[in-house]
C-alpha cells in the first residue's frame, strides 16, 4: 500500500478544551524522499503539529494518514509499532543522562530487539560515524557540547533506520559551525537512508537551504506553502516578514497595550 | 559506572539487609527457641487471672516452657479459663499445679508450673486441675489493714 | 449578605477540593498502570538492581549512622527512666521493642523519602524536563514500564531491608550505651528482650509497615515525578511536596496500622 505521500493531514484541527484552538483546518501532503519545513513564529502550533502526526495528541477535526494508515484508529500497541518506524530529534536532544552515548544509540535496539551484543555494537558504531563522533561512543552525555549532544541525539532517531524523520527545532541554540553540521546531516541522512524528513524549525535561513518544500503556519492556520524560492519571493506580508526578519509587520513590535502617552498619563 | 560494580554493592546491600532482618528475627525475636518449634495445648481454670494477658510466659522452675494463647471467660462456673501452648519437649504430670505469678513486685505476670509427684503425664488439650489465682495486690493490702485494725483493736 | 469576596473563596476552596480530589484519581490510575506495567522490570532484573543501588546502596550510610544514634539516645534515656523503678534489666526491652514496632519502621522510613525519595522525584521531573521521557515515549518505549516501575520495586525491596538494618543498628547502640558503658547485665539485656519479643507479632509486624511505607513513599515520589511540570520552579516543588506528602503519609499510615496490629494486646 505505497501511497505517493507518506503523510496526508486533511482539514485537521486540534484544541485543548473550548476556548483554547491551537491548530485548525491544516492540510498537508508529505511527499515521499522529501524534506518538508514546517514555519513559523513561537507559538504558532507547529510542535502540536509535529505530535499530532506522531500519534501522541488526536486531532479534534480532520484525518491525520501516516504510510496509508489513519492513525486517528490505532490502538496503544499499534501507534508504538508506528512510532518504531518513526525518529525524532527532540530541541536539546534529550539524550538519556544516566546512559553513556553508546547505550543511547543502543537504546531502542536493546529495547524492541534481541540483536546480539555484537550486532548491536556494529550498528552503533556506524550510526556515530555517520554524525562524526564514533571516537566519543564512551563519554556521558554530560561531557559532551550541545551541537555534538544533538548528533548523538541524531544517531540514535536513525538507529532503526526510520521512515519518517521529524526534526524538532533542530538548529534551535547552536553556534554556526554545529548548525551547519546538523543541517547537512539533515539533508545527507535524509538521501542516503531514503527516508523522508518534517523539519519543524524558525531557522528560516538555514532551513531553506536545505529543504523541498515549506509549510508556514501562523497562530494555527496554515497562511502559506511553497518551494523555498517561492517563500523568499512571496509578497504576503506575514510570509515576507518572517522570511526576511523584520521587526515591524502584520506581527507586531509591541504587545498589545494602551496608548504610549496614556501609559505615561500625559493625556 | 560498571554494572558489575553496581551488583557488586547491590548485593552488598541484599545480604546486609538480610543479615539485619537474619539478626532480629534470631536474636532479638528469639524465633530460634520458641515459637517455630511443635507445641500442645493446656488449660486451667482460675477465679482470678489479675493482670495476665495473651502472650504471657509459662514458665516452670524459672524456664519458659510455653506462652499464654488466649483467655476466656467461663459464663457457667463464672471463672476465667487459660490456654496455653506448651514447647511439646515438655511433659507434666497429671497433678501439676498452675498459678499465677509476678515477676518482681511490680513486673509482668505469668503462669508458674509446678510438677506434681504422678507418673501419667497430661495429655494435650487437657485441664490442669490445681490452680492458683493471682494476687490482687489490693485485697492483699485491705487484708493486711483489716488484720492490723483488728489486732488493735484485740490488745486494747 | 454574602460579600464578593467570601463567594469568590468559597470557589476557591470548592477548586481545590475538586483539583486535588482529580489529582488523587491520576495518582491511583498512575499506581495502577506502575502495576501493570511492571512485567518488563522482571524480565530485565538488572533494571531493577540498578535502582536498588540507588535507592538502597546510597541510604545505607545514613540509615546505619541514623540507626546507631537513634539506638544509643534509646540506651541513655531508657536507663535514666529504668532506673527510676529499679528495672534496668528491661532495658534490652525498651530499646528493641520501640525500634522493631516503631522507630525502625518510622525513621527509616522518613529517611527514605528524604534521601531516596526526593532523588526519585528530582530525576524523574528532570528526565520529563528535558524530554527524556517523550523521547522514550516516542521511540515506542513506555516510560512507567522503563522508568516508573523498576524504581517502584527497587523502593519496595529497599524499605524493608533499611528498616531492618536501621533496628539492628539501633539495638547494637542500646546494647553499646546499656552494656557495655553504663553496665548493665550482658545477660539479663539479651533474655528479657528475647521473651518480650515476639517475633510474627513485633517483627513480621515492623516488617509489614515498612513494606507499607516503602510503597507509600516510592508512589508518591514517583508520581510528583511523573506529574511536575516541565520547569526549574516545578521540578523542585515536586521534590518539596514529595517530602512533605510522603513524612505526613508515613505518620498518619504509621497511626492506622499500630491501632491494626496491636490493639489487642
Amino acid at each position: 500500500m505505497a501511497t505517493e505521500n507518506l503523510v496526508e493531514i486533511s482539514g485537521v484541527g486540534y484544541s485543548y478544551d473550548k476556548r483554547r484552538t491551537i491548530l485548525s483546518d491544516i492540510n498537508m501532503k508529505i511527499p515521499r524522499g522529501k524534506v518538508v519545513a514546517i514555519m513559523g513564529i513561537s507559538g504558532s502550533g507547529k510542535t502540536t503539529l509535529l505530535r499530532l502526526i506522531a500519534g501522541w495528541f488526536k486531532p479534534t477535526q480532520g484525518d491525520i494518514h501516516v504510510d496509508g494508515v489513519l492513525t486517528r484508529e490505532l490502538d496503544r500497541d499499534g501507534l508504538y509499532k508506528m512510532r518504531r518506524r518513526m525518529g525524532m530529534l527532540f530541541q536539546f536532544g534529550a539524550l538519556f543522562t544516566d546512559l553513556s552515548i553508546y547505550d543511547n544509540v543502543a537504546f531502542q535496539m536493546r529495547e524492541h530487539t534481541d540483536l546480539p551484543e555484537s550486532m548491536i555494537r556494529d550498528v552503533v558504531m556506524l550510526k556515530l560515524h555517520a554524525v562524526g563522533l564514533r571516537g566519543a561512543h564512551n563519554l556521558m552525555p554530560s561531557e559532551l557540547s550541545g551541537g555534538m549532544s544533538r548528533r548523538v541525539a541524531l544517531a540514535r532517531a536513525i538507529a532503526l533506520d526510520p521512515m519518517l524523520m521529524m526534526y524538532d527545532e533542530p538548529f534551535t541554540g547552536l553556534d554556526p559551525i554545529s548548525l551547519g553540521v546538523i543541517r547537512n546531516l539533515v539533508r545527507r541522512l535524509n538521501d542516503t537512508l531514503g527516508s523522508t524528513s518534517i523539519v519543524v524549525t524558525h531557522d528560516v535561513q538555514e532551513a531553506l537551504d536545505i529543504v523541498d518544500y515549506v509549510y508556514y503556519l501562523s497562530e494555527g492556520v496554515m497562511v502559506a506553502h511553497g518551494t523555498p524560492e517561492e517563500m523568499r519571493a512571496s509578497k504576503d506580508p506575514l510570509v515576507h516578514q518572517f522570511v526576511w526578519g523584520e521587526a515591524d509587520g502584520p506581527v507586531a513590535y509591541q504587545y498589545p497595550s494602551r496608548k504610549f502617552n496614556e501609559e505615561l498619563e500625559l493625556v | 559506572m560498571e554494572r558489575s560494580t553496581i551488583d557488586l554493592w547491590v548485593g552488598m546491600f541484599m545480604v546486609v539487609g538480610l543479615g539485619a532482618l537474619t539478626i532480629l528475627a534470631l536474636k532479638v525475636g528469639n524465633m530460634g527457641s520458641l515459637g517455630s518449634s511443635e507445641t500442645y495445648q493446656l488449660s486451667a481454670e482460675f477465679t482470678n487471672i489479675g493482670g495476665l494477658k495473651p502472650r504471657a510466659a509459662v514458665k516452670s522452675s524459672g524456664v519458659v516452657v510455653g506462652r499464654v494463647a488466649g483467655i476466656t471467660f467461663d459464663n457457667e462456673k463464672f471463672v476465667a479459663r487459660v490456654t496455653m501452648n506448651i514447647d511439646s519437649r515438655y511433659k507434666f504430670p497429671l497433678d501439676s499445679s498452675a498459678s499465677i505469678l509476678t515477676a518482681g513486685l511490680l513486673g509482668e505476670q505469668y503462669v508458674g508450673f509446678e510438677g506434681g509427684a504422678e507418673e501419667k503425664p497430661l495429655a494435650p488439650g487437657s485441664a490442669l486441675k490445681l490452680t492458683q489465682s493471682a494476687v490482687v495486690l489490693e485485697k492483699l493490702i485491705s487484708q493486711f489493714m483489716y488484720n492490723k485494725a483488728a489486732d488493735g483493736s484485740g490488745s486494747k | 449578605m454574602f460579600n464578593r469576596g467570601a463567594i469568590i473563596n468559597v470557589r476557591a476552596i470548592g477548586h481545590r477540593t475538586i483539583d486535588s480530589v482529580m489529582r488523587f484519581g491520576y495518582a491511583s490510575r498512575f499506581f495502577a498502570l506502575t502495576l501493570l506495567n511492571s512485567g518488563a522490570s522482571f524480565r530485565r532484573p538488572h533494571l531493577i538492581v540498578r535502582e536498588l543501588y540507588y535507592t538502597g546502596v546510597q541510604s545505607m550510610i545514613i540509615i546505619l549512622v541514623s540507626g546507631l544514634f537513634v539506638g544509643m539516645v534509646l540506651g541513655f534515656q531508657g536507663y535514666q527512666t529504668l532506673n527510676t523503678y529499679g528495672s534496668e534489666s528491661a532495658l534490652g526491652v525498651l530499646v528493641a521493642l520501640s525500634l522493631v514496632r516503631e522507630l525502625g519502621p518510622v525513621v527509616s522510613g522518613l529517611l527514605f523519602a528524604s534521601r531516596a525519595g526526593s532523588a526519585m522525584t528530582a530525576e524523574i521531573g528532570l528526565m520529563k524536563t528535558t524530554e527524556q521521557l517523550s523521547a522514550m515515549e516516542m521511540m515506542a518505549v513506555d516510560p512507567i514500564a522503563r522508568v516508573v516501575a523498576p524504581r517502584f520495586w527497587a523502593g519496595l525491596i529497599s524499605m524493608p531491608l533499611l528498616a531492618a538494618i536501621f533496628s539492628a543498628m539501633g539495638v547494637y547502640g542500646g546494647y553499646l550505651i546499656g552494656v557495655v558503658l553504663i553496665g548493665v547485665d550482658d545477660g539479663s539485656f539479651w533474655s528479657q528482650m528475647q521473651s518480650a519479643v515476639d517475633f510474627r507479632e513485633d517483627i513480621v509486624n515492623g516488617v509489614i509497615k515498612s513494606v507499607v511505607f516503602g510503597i507509600a513513599v516510592t508512589w508518591i515520589a514517583l508520581f510528583e515525578g511523573y506529574d511536575s511540570p516541565p520547569t526549574a520552579e516545578g521540578v523542585s516543588g515536586a521534590t518539596t511536596r514529595t517530602v512533605v506528602t510522603s513524612s505526613l503519609a508515613i505518620l498518619g499510615l504509621d497511626f492506622i496500622l499500630t491501632a491494626f496490629m496491636f490493639r489487642g494486646v
